[in-house]
């Protein structure tokens, strides 16, 4: 699985590096990003999926078997 | 370095004939007749308890309208809600307080209270500025200092059985971080009170009254500013003197309204914040007992607390008339925002009706969603978990005294104002 964040959407509400720090981290306006390649590892599948489920913009794409 | 010269007139200069341009309308008051078709959010009806007038409008309607105010609709869909707050191009943030008074047009795109009264393109630079000292990480350095006021404000209460949970705690706690964050005075609590109620609950006072009242707030923010013109500090308000956009400093009425925007927005909503979870949690024991075991729980809680009993109601202006979502929108119509709604809607949440406080789908709206996401997010809810997590070390336990004591504020920003708890 890997994680990405819609540029054009995230509004940095922050959830995602709330809910899910060892995947996301925020910017200097707090905007969200992803840390390193995105790869979600086995163990953090549910964290990236709690995440992208309480994106109130809806901004977090999970690519499935990537 | 020149002389910062910019505040020399005080901001009622700038009023022509002492009196702002705009347009004002008759004031009606009074009880509502339908809320489908007469709808005011001031009234004491909606304060006590607006959910059951939103969820009957959102099925019956589900956009009510009004003739107070000018004309106003108030949607009650999540995705309505949503699509506005989305649309920038038509609906206008130049007045966010739904009034009898709407200012001229030609204050977009900046409005009184940049960013919050602006519309883009002004808005993104005016929130650029704003947002590097409201990360997460920059409140994270706030935290010690507000963990350490919250236990001054419970030793406070020491010895008695009742004790007022949001005059006594909830309010101050904001009052103190925003005074650090703007370098205001500390011991202001009961006139900053004032500003934010003359601005969110004021609404239908005669306009000279409560032009008055803006008067007050703009001369404080004036001297404050006066005062750190003659001795800058590491602060807001010294950040946004020193603050250029395209290579000019800020205009005075910008470095004044984004104070302004600080002060009322920065307080109330996390006053009410605060206090709504409080009276969930003395009113709900079985949810205080299982957060009281379960501390890692707060967070998840904290966020139903916010879905649930989202303080923040926000106002947009049409821009042109439209037909929008089945009704006829008229330039200059009100559209109120209304977020609480939202976020009880059943289309968008399961059981959206009940508060679950281990709720793990939460994607509300009390935020607000799109380019004006509350810019002190991150700031809100710092407060609003050092506040519950160190009432609950130090009060586990604590029942409504009288619930027909509690009183709530009527308007934009909803929350306790008096919450009598019995202690132990």
């Amino acid at each position: 699985m890997k994680v990405q964040i819609d540029a054009g959407r995230c509004q940095g509400h922050g959830r995602c590096y709330d809910l899910a720090p060892g995947l996301f981290g925020d910017d200097d306006e707090g905007f969200g990003k992803v840390l390193g390649d995105g790869a979600v590892p086995p163990e953090e599948e549910q964290e990236a999926r709690r995440a992208a489920a309480n994106c109130p913009e809806r901004a977090i794409r999970l690519a499935e078997g990537a | 370095m020149t002389v910062d010269d910019r505040f020399t007139e005080d901001f009622r200069v700038a009023r022509k004939d002492g009196r702002p341009s705009g347009t004002r309308n008759e004031i009606v008051t009074g009880p509502v007749s339908d809320w489908a078709t007469d709808f005011s959010h001031l009234e004491p009806e909606w304060a006590a308890d607006p959910y059951p007038i939103q969820d009957d409008l959102r099925r019956r309607c589900p956009i009510a309208r009004t003739e107070r105010f000018g004309g106003g609709w108030l949607p009650t869909r999540y995705e309505d809600v949503a699509a506005i707050a989305y649309d920038t191009e038509r609906f206008s943030s130049r007045s966010i307080i739904m009034s009898n008074f709407r200012p001229p047009r030609e204050i977009a795109p900046i409005g009184t209270a940049p960013p919050i009264s602006s519309d883009p393109p002004f808005h993104q630079h005016a929130r650029r500025l704003l947002l590097p000292a409201f990360t997460k990480t920059a409140v994270s350095r706030l935290e010690p200092a507000t963990r350490a006021y919250c236990h001054a404000l419970i030793d406070a209460l020491d010895g008695q059985d009742v004790v007022d949970a949001a005059r006594d705690y909830a309010q101050h706690i904001p009052v103190r971080v925003i005074a650090d964050l703007l370098g205001l005075p500390k011991e202001e609590g009961p006139r900053f009170r004032e500003f934010v109620e003359s601005t969110l609950e004021g609404v239908n006072l005669p306009p000279d009254e409560r032009l008055a009242r803006m008067d007050r707030l703009f001369d404080y923010l004036l001297a404050q500013i006066r005062d750190h013109v003659e001795s800058p500090r590491d602060d807001l308000t010294t950040y946004l003197l020193n603050a250029e956009l395209g290579g000019r400093r800020l205009d005075p009425s910008h470095v004044a309204g984004t104070m302004a925007l600080l002060l009322i927005a920065g307080i109330d909503t996390t006053w009410s914040a605060i206090g709504a979870s409080l009276w969930h949690l003395a009113g709900t024991p079985a949810d205080r007992e299982r957060l009281v075991a379960e501390r890692g729980l707060l967070p998840t809680a904290m966020e139903e607390f916010l879905r649930a009993y989202a303080p923040v109601t926000m106002a947009r202006l049409v821009k042109e008339d439209m037909h929008w979502q089945g009704v006829d929108m008229k330039a200059e119509d009100w559209v109120l925002l209304s977020f609480p709604a939202a976020n009880r809607d059943p289309a968008q949440f399961d059981r959206a009706d009940e508060v679950l406080i281990d709720r793990e789908v939460n994607r509300h709206a009390a935020f607000g969603l799109g380019v004006h996401r509350c810019v002190g997010s991150h700031l809100a809810r710092m407060e609003l978990r050092v506040a519950l997590e160190v009432w609950l070390e130090r009060i586990p336990v604590f029942t409504l005294a009288d619930p027909d004591a509690v009183t709530w504020a009527a308007g934009q920003v909803r929350g306790p104002r008096t919450l009598p708890v019995r202690v132990g």
